[in-house]
C-alpha cells in the first residue's frame, strides 16, 4: 500500500492574512523570541527599581482583561503590569458579568471587541477560547492560561527565574511534579524547558502523566525519590477542579501525599523549588518546603510582573530587542 | 421468511434518460467500458456500445447507498430535515441512505417510525430507510418492539450516538432480531473508558491536554460485540469503526466465520489526530479521529473488503452550537455532499484504493449489509445512477451545501473529482 500522508486541515485552510501577533502558546515562539523577551523582561526589572516605576511607553493604549476563571497572581500582575505601561486597563470577570445569564464567549468577545481595545488577556476553562479572541477580535491576544492547554506567561517568568537566580536554563535538570494530566503549567514548562536546552523529568502517579508525553521532549518517572537527581523541583497542584469524578486518578490524597508529596526528606540540601501557586501546602508541597529558603516561590510572582509588562510592550511594539531596549532605557 | 426491506421515498416522475458514450463502471458487473446507457421510464432499458469517443473523466456508475446518516428529523429540523437531508443526499451521489434512530423522540415506536414513513414518502428527494432503536429510549434497559418496527419497515437496529452498554442485552437483542429478520448495528464504545474524553489519547491529546478517549475504548467493546455474535451465530453490523485494534478483532472474527460487517467513515479514512491541532470543532466526532497507524488500517481493511462499506455518519449541527470552544462542541461531522470526492482526492487518486473498489464500498457494499438490492448497471434494472467527473476540481465552501448545516471537515480544502448528476429510483435528483 502506497505511504500517503493524511489531509491536515491546517494545509488545507487558506494561510492566516493577519499581522497581529498574539501570544497564545509557547509552541509558537522561537528560542529567539524568548530571549528577546527575557531581555525586555531584564529592562523593565531594572526601571521599576526607580523611584517612579510608572513608564509611560503605552499610554494611549487599552488592555482588557478577560478572567472567566478564578486567579490571584495572573490577573493581579497582568493588571499592574499594564499599569506599570500607563496603558489604560479595564479588567473583567465573568462572575456579574452577562456570561451568567449565558451569554457565548463569542457574543462577549464581540461585545468587548467592540471597545477597540489593543490587547486582550485572556483565561478560561475551554482549550482554545484565546483563538476564539484571535478570530473574533482585532486586538493583540496574551493566553493568561486556557483549560488544560497553556499558560504560555507562567513559563515565560519561570524561565525568567531561573535565569536569574541560577545564571541560565541551558543544561539544567527540572524535575516536575505531579498531576501533570490536568496541567497546563506543565505543558507550557515543558516546551518552554526543552526549547531552553533544559532537561526535564516529570514525575508523578501513572494515571496523572498523560500517555505519550515523552514525545514533548521529557522523561516520565513514577517514583519520587528520582526527584533527588534534578536541580529544579518544580511541584504542580493538584487540580481537583478539573478531575472526571469518579476517575480514580489517585486512591486518596493522602496516599498523594503519602506518595509524592514533596517534603525535606525528599529534596537534596539546596536543591530549588518552584511552584505556580495557589499551594495546597500539606497535599502537594510540605509547609517547610514551601517557606525554605531554597524556595522561589516569591521570586516567580516578582518575575511575573516583569514578564507581563515585557509580554504587552513586546506586542504593540515592532523592531528588533536593541531597539525596544534603548526606548524604555530612555524613558525610564 | 424474511421481510423485504423497505426504502421509502416521495414517488415522482420516472425519468426517460440517455448517458451516451460514456465510460461505464459497475463493480457488480465487473463493467469498464465505454458504453451508451438509456434509461425509459425509470428503468434502464438499453446498454450500447458507445458510438462515439467518451469524455476524459467522465464515468457512470451506480449510485451511492450511505448506511448511516443524521436526519435530525424529528427534533432537530432547525439541523436538517428530510428534504434538506435527502437534497444533500443527491448531491453527494447517493440513491439510497438510512437515518439513525437517535432523534427526539427517539425511533423506538412504530407510532414514530410511522409519522417519519409517511413523511418521507412526501418529501425525500431520494429514498430513505430507517433504522429503529435497540432499546427504548435507547436507555439501554428494555428492547423496543423489533418485530413490529420492522413490519413497519426498519431495516435495522441500533443505538447509535451511544453504545449499548449492558452485554445482556447485546445478546438478548442479536436473539430477539432473528425474528425480526433485521440485523443488529453497534456503536462500540467503553463509557468508562471514553468518559471525559474529547479526543483520541495520544501523543496530540498529551501536548495540547485535551481528555483523550482512546481506541481500548472502542475494541474492547468490539471484541465483546463479536464474541457475542459468534456464540449466538447472529449478523452483527459495527458503526463507524476507528481503530486500528478494532479492525484486528473484526480481521479475527470473520475468520472463525462470525457474521460481521462494519463501516468506516471519509473522515477517519481521511484525517488523524494531527487535525485537532486546529482546535477546530468540526473535527471532532465520535469516535475521535486517530493515530496514522489506525487509519492505514482503516484504508488497508477497506481495500481488502474486510470493512465493507463507507458511511458518512452525516451528522450535521447549528452553526452557534460549533461555534464555541472544541471541548463544549457537540460530536459529529457532516459528509453527504463530500464523501466521494474526499475518498477520490485522498485514496484514488493517490493510487491506494482502486476507483472500482472506491464504487463498491459506496454502493453496493453498504446495501448489502441491511439486505438491500445493490445498485448495479444492467438493463430491467432500476436507475440508480451517478455520473462522476473525475478531472473536476472544487473548492469546498460554507455557501455551497444542500444540508441546512456546514459542520464539514473539508471547509476550506480544493477536492477533485465531483458529481455531476444522480439518478435515485429511476429519477434524476441532482444536477450540478
Amino acid at each position: 500500500m502506497a505511504d500517503v500522508r493524511p489531509l491536515l486541515r491546517s494545509e488545507l485552510l487558506p494561510p492566516k492574512t493577519s499581522a497581529r501577533r498574539h501570544l497564545i502558546s509557547i509552541a509558537d515562539l522561537a528560542r529567539e523570541d524568548v530571549e528577546r523577551l527575557l531581555a525586555l523582561s531584564r529592562t523593565f526589572a531594572r526601571s521599576l527599581e526607580r523611584d517612579v516605576k510608572k513608564l509611560p511607553t503605552l499610554r494611549g493604549r487599552t488592555v482588557v482583561n478577560l478572567f472567566f476563571e478564578a486567579s490571584t497572581r495572573t490577573s493581579s500582575s497582568f493588571e499592574l503590569a499594564a499599569k506599570r505601561l500607563s496603558a489604560d486597563v479595564m479588567s473583567v470577570k465573568s462572575s456579574g458579568s452577562a456570561v451568567e445569564k449565558g451569554e457565548s464567549l463569542k457574543d462577549t468577545l464581540l461585545t468587548i471587541g467592540a471597545y477597540d481595545p489593543d490587547v486582550i488577556v485572556i483565561r478560561h476553562a475551554q482549550i482554545g477560547a484565546p483563538h476564539f479572541a484571535a478570530r473574533f477580535t482585532d486586538a493583540h491576544v496574551v493566553n493568561a492560561g486556557d483549560g488544560k492547554h497553556q499558560h504560555p506567561t507562567q513559563a515565560l517568568l519561570d524561565l525568567y527565574t531561573l535565569d536569574e537566580e541560577l545564571g541560565g536554563v541551558d543544561g539544567l535538570h527540572v524535575a516536575i511534579v505531579g498531576d501533570v494530566l490536568h496541567s497546563r503549567v506543565a505543558r507550557s514548562n515543558v516546551q518552554a524547558l526543552v526549547l531552553m536546552g533544559a532537561r526535564v523529568t516529570l514525575v508523578g502517579p501513572p494515571p496523572l502523566i498523560p500517555r505519550g508525553i515523552e514525545a514533548m521532549g521529557c522523561q516520565v518517572s513514577y517514583d519520587i525519590r528520582d526527584i533527588k537527581e534534578a536541580d529544579v523541583v518544580y511541584v504542580l497542584r493538584m487540580q481537583r477542579e478539573r478531575m472526571v469524578e469518579g476517575a480514580n486518578y489517585v486512591p486518596s490524597l493522602r496516599e498523594y501525599t503519602a506518595r509524592w508529596g514533596v517534603t525535606p526528606e525528599r529534596l537534596r540540601p539546596g536543591q530549588r523549588v518552584m511552584h505556580p501557586g495557589p499551594m495546597n501546602r500539606g497535599v502537594e508541597i510540605d509547609p517547610a518546603v514551601a517557606d525554605a529558603a531554597e524556595s522561589l516561590v516569591e521570586r516567580q510572582v516578582r518575575s511575573g510582573l516583569v514578564v507581563r509588562m515585557a509580554v504587552l510592550y513586546d506586542l504593540l511594539t515592532q523592531g528588533p530587542v536593541e531597539v525596544k531596549v534603548a526606548e524604555i532605557e530612555e524613558v525610564a | 421468511m424474511p421481510l423485504q426491506v423497505m426504502l421509502f421515498g416521495r414517488n415522482g416522475r420516472k425519468d426517460s434518460l440517455a448517458f451516451e458514450n460514456v465510460r461505464v463502471l459497475d463493480p457488480v458487473h465487473g463493467i469498464d467500458e465505454p458504453l451508451t446507457v438509456r434509461v425509459e421510464g425509470g428503468v434502464i432499458s438499453a446498454l450500447e456500445p458507445a458510438g462515439g469517443s467518451t469524455e476524459e473523466g467522465k464515468v457512470l456508475a451506480p449510485a451511492f447507498v450511505d448506511p448511516h446518516v443524521h436526519l435530525r428529523t424529528p427534533g432537530r429540523e432547525d439541523e436538517e430535515d428530510m428534504g434538506s437531508g435527502t437534497r444533500a443526499a443527491a448531491a453527494g451521489g447517493y440513491c439510497a441512505i438510512l437515518a439513525m434512530p437517535n432523534t427526539d423522540p427517539v425511533v423506538d415506536s412504530a407510532a414514530v417510525l410511522g409519522a417519519l414513513v409517511e413523511e418521507a414518502t412526501r418529501v425525500a428527494e431520494v429514498p430513505v430507510g430507517f433504522l429503529a432503536a435497540i432499546s427504548k429510549g435507547q436507555q439501554g434497559a428494555e428492547l423496543t418492539e423489533m418485530i413490529e418496527l420492522a413490519e413497519r419497515g426498519a431495516a435495522g437496529f441500533t443505538d447509535d450516538g451511544r453504545p449499548v452498554v449492558a452485554p445482556g442485552l447485546v445478546r438478548r437483542a442479536l436473539q430477539y432480531s432473528a425474528a425480526a429478520g433485521r440485523p443488529i448495528a453497534v456503536h462500540c464504545e467503553e463509557p468508562t473508558l471514553s468518559r471525559g474524553g474529547h479526543v483520541h489519547e495520544g501523543l496530540v491529546s498529551a501536548e495540547i491536554g485535551f481528555g483523550g478517549y482512546p481506541s481500548v475504548a472502542e475494541s474492547v467493546m468490539v471484541g465483546r460485540d463479536l464474541a457475542l455474535a459468534a456464540y449466538e451465530e447472529r449478523p452483527l453490523h459495527l458503526l463507524h469503526l476507528s481503530a486500528r485494534e478494532s479492525v484486528e478483532e473484526l480481521r479475527r472474527a470473520l475468520e472463525a466465520g462470525v457474521p460481521a460487517t462494519a463501516e468506516a467513515t471519509p473522515h477517519h479514512l481521511c484525517l488523524t489526530d494531527e487535525a485537532v491541532r486546529s482546535l477546530d470543532p468540526n473535527v471532532k466526532m465520535n469516535p475521535p479521529l486517530r493515530a496514522e497507524e489506525d487509519r492505514k488500517a482503516l484504508v488497508e481493511a477497506l481495500r481488502d473488503g474486510t470493512i465493507g462499506a463507507v458511511a458518512t455518519d452525516h451528522a450535521p449541527h447549528a452553526r452557534h452550537e460549533k461555534e464555541v470552544p472544541f471541548e463544549e462542541a457537540p460530536f459529529g461531522v457532516t459528509g453527504l455532499e463530500t464523501a466521494f470526492s474526499a475518498l477520490y482526492t485522498q485514496l484514488v487518486e493517490p493510487g491506494v484504493v482502486p476507483l472500482v473498489t472506491l464504487l463498491e464500498r459506496l454502493s453496493a457494499g453498504p446495501a448489502r449489509i441491511y439486505g438491500l438490492e445493490p445498485p448495479t448497471i444492467a438493463v430491467g434494472a432500476p436507475a440508480n445512477l451517478v455520473l462522476l467527473d473525475l478531472e473536476a476540481v472544487w473548492h469546498v465552501d460554507e455557501g455551497g451545501f444542500k444540508s441546512k448545516s456546514a459542520n464539514s471537515w473539508l471547509l476550506g480544502s480544493q477536492l477533485r473529482g465531483r458529481v455531476l448528476q444522480t439518478v435515485a429510483a429511476g429519477k434524476l435528483v441532482y444536477s450540478a
